[in-house]
């Protein structure tokens, strides 16, 4: 699924709503989470899963292919953990979609 | 680097600061795409959002693990995982400012 197919599913769900809101929704939402992860925020999502914040220390690397030695600058990387109830419902497993999720 | 912690009340707030509609349906709206999302993985076995990354389900096979306090093995079932994988423009936008 890509994200004009999600628009789509949310239009069915919200049938009086302008198509042109609900692709602003999904856009402030994911722009939302980019925003805190460049601020090095975490973002729960209980149910769903959580996105955090890792650093990568600036290092010597190599060029594989000429073997010269680069200096890779530090950098953060975001990192995702599913949620328990999303990891339950993936195995299958009976879970009740409205129930408290775990991290 | 602020340390909070966002949730769903934040991407809500956001939504009704944004798109002009009301408290109570930006925070259904923020529910219903965090639904559709999952549903979609466990439909299809992803779920791509460009220039944010994309979501997929891997399947594992069992393999033999050990209690790390104990040194005991036991075996680690079959699963499916997910695994999130950040666009190259997310990882530019969280990268900015010290490149």
């Amino acid at each position: 699924m890509t994200k004009s197919e999600l628009i789509r599913r949310l239009a069915e769900r919200y049938p009086d709503l302008y198509l042109s809101d609900l692709e602003r929704v999904i856009d402030t939402v994911f722009d939302e989470i980019t925003k805190a992860l460049a601020r090095g925020d975490r973002v729960e999502l209980r149910g769903f899963g959580a996105f955090s914040v890792k650093k990568r220390e600036a290092r010597t690397g190599r060029n594989p292919r000429t073997g010269s030695a680069v200096q890779v600058r530090a950098k953060t990387m975001p990192f995702f953990k599913t949620g328990k109830l999303l990891r339950d419902r993936l195995n299958g497993k009976q879970v009740d979609k409205n129930a408290e999720d775990k991290f | 680097m602020t340390g909070r912690t966002i949730t769903r009340a934040d991407l809500s707030e956001s939504v009704y600061a944004t798109v002009g509609l009301s408290r109570s349906e930006s925070g259904d709206l923020v529910e219903a795409v965090l639904d559709e999302m999952s549903d979609a993985i466990l439909r299809e076995g992803g779920l791509k959002i460009s220039s944010f990354g994309s979501f997929a389900v891997r399947s594992k096979k069992e393999r033999v693990g050990r209690n790390p306090k104990t040194g005991v093995e036991v075996p680690i079932t079959p699963r499916k995982v997910l695994v999130f994988r950040a666009s190259h423009i997310l990882k530019k936008r969280m990268n900015e400012g010290n490149e």
